[in-house]
């Protein structure tokens, strides 16, 4: 069994990277985009029957800080 | 006076924290490697070093808080123990729950490993009771993600109780309020991002760090 996890800074975190990223995609001319953030993608694999509660401990103990990250849960 | 470092695969300052605790209390601290399960009796203070533990993976001090001997470290906070982060070790302490906020990737991308000036914001701790409020100090900074980030309520908090140790006197990372060094609510935990124990003797070209390992000594 299969899960993603997504790990995404919390709105109003000041992302640098995702600013520099922005900065670059301007200049080799891609225009309209309005904004760019970056996060995390990490894929797990798993007993089979793992339970999403488990999950969620994994992301809030350690995959995601909470302070800045949110996180986003998707079973394959 | 009993002291302990903390060292983890990749720590790099673990050594000249050590050496700033010997010259100021002149005995060498216990070094103590991550994987441990127990803190030798009747510690006094307890290093976190900076570094790059674990390889910065997941998150600067991500890896390394939810490591063995940082159950031990929390522990020993809990009954009051002196136990002083710098850099990574902030990150770690952080990322423990040992100290509130996060550090986050500089604002301006960059590394920044250079000189900066600091204020002295609390000269009441185990940690600056060798500094006077107000004070300027020069501690060199050497660190990517030092951007110290928390929700307001927070940051009021922590200004409203005194924990901000040190505050940046010069922009250098985009640190929410210009905060370098924090406390904890007993005031036995700092985190900072500068590095006192780079400026502790003749040849670092300054002397700016040897005061706060000189009340260190005090404790034991």
């Amino acid at each position: 069994m299969k899960a993603r996890v997504f790990v995404t800074l919390k709105n109003g975190v000041l992302d640098p990277q995702g600013k520099a990223v922005h900065h670059a995609l301007e200049g080799l001319g891609f225009d309209g985009v309005s904004d760019v953030r970056i996060g995390k993608l990490i894929e797990l694999e798993l007993a089979d029957g793992t339970s999403d509660a488990a999950i969620e401990d994994m992301c809030k103990q350690l995959l995601a800080n909470t302070v800045i990250e949110n996180y986003k849960i998707e079973r394959a | 006076m009993r002291a302990a470092v903390i060292v983890f695969p990749g720590s790099n300052c673990d050594r000249d924290l050590a050496e700033a605790i010997r010259i100021a209390t002149g005995t060498a601290p216990v070094m103590i490697w991550h994987r441990e399960t127990s803190l030798p009796e009747g510690l006094d203070l307890i290093g976190v070093p900076g570094g790059f533990s674990y390889g910065d993976y997941l998150r600067s001090g991500a890896m390394a808080a939810q490591s063995p001997v940082m159950r031990e470290v929390k522990a020993a906070a809990g009954k009051g123990v002196a136990v002083l982060g710098i850099c990574n070790g902030f990150q770690v302490l952080t990322e423990a729950g040992l100290l509130p906020g996060a550090l986050m990737r500089n604002a301006g991308i960059k590394f920044v490993c250079r000189d900066v000036a600091l204020t002295v914001e609390n000269s009441q701790s185990a940690f600056t009771g060798g500094y006077d409020a107000g004070q300027g100090v020069v501690f060199p900074v050497a660190h990517h993600d030092g951007n110290y980030s928390a929700d307001e309520e927070t940051l009021d908090r922590l200004e409203g109780e005194g924990r901000v140790a040190f505050r940046y006197a010069e922009e250098v990372n985009g640190s929410a309020r210009n905060i370098a060094g924090i406390l904890n609510n007993g005031g036995n935990v700092l985190g900072m991002m500068p590095h006192p124990e780079r400026v502790v003797e003749g040849a670092h070209g300054r002397l700016d760090g040897r005061a706060m390992f000189e009340a260190l000594a005090r404790l034991g």
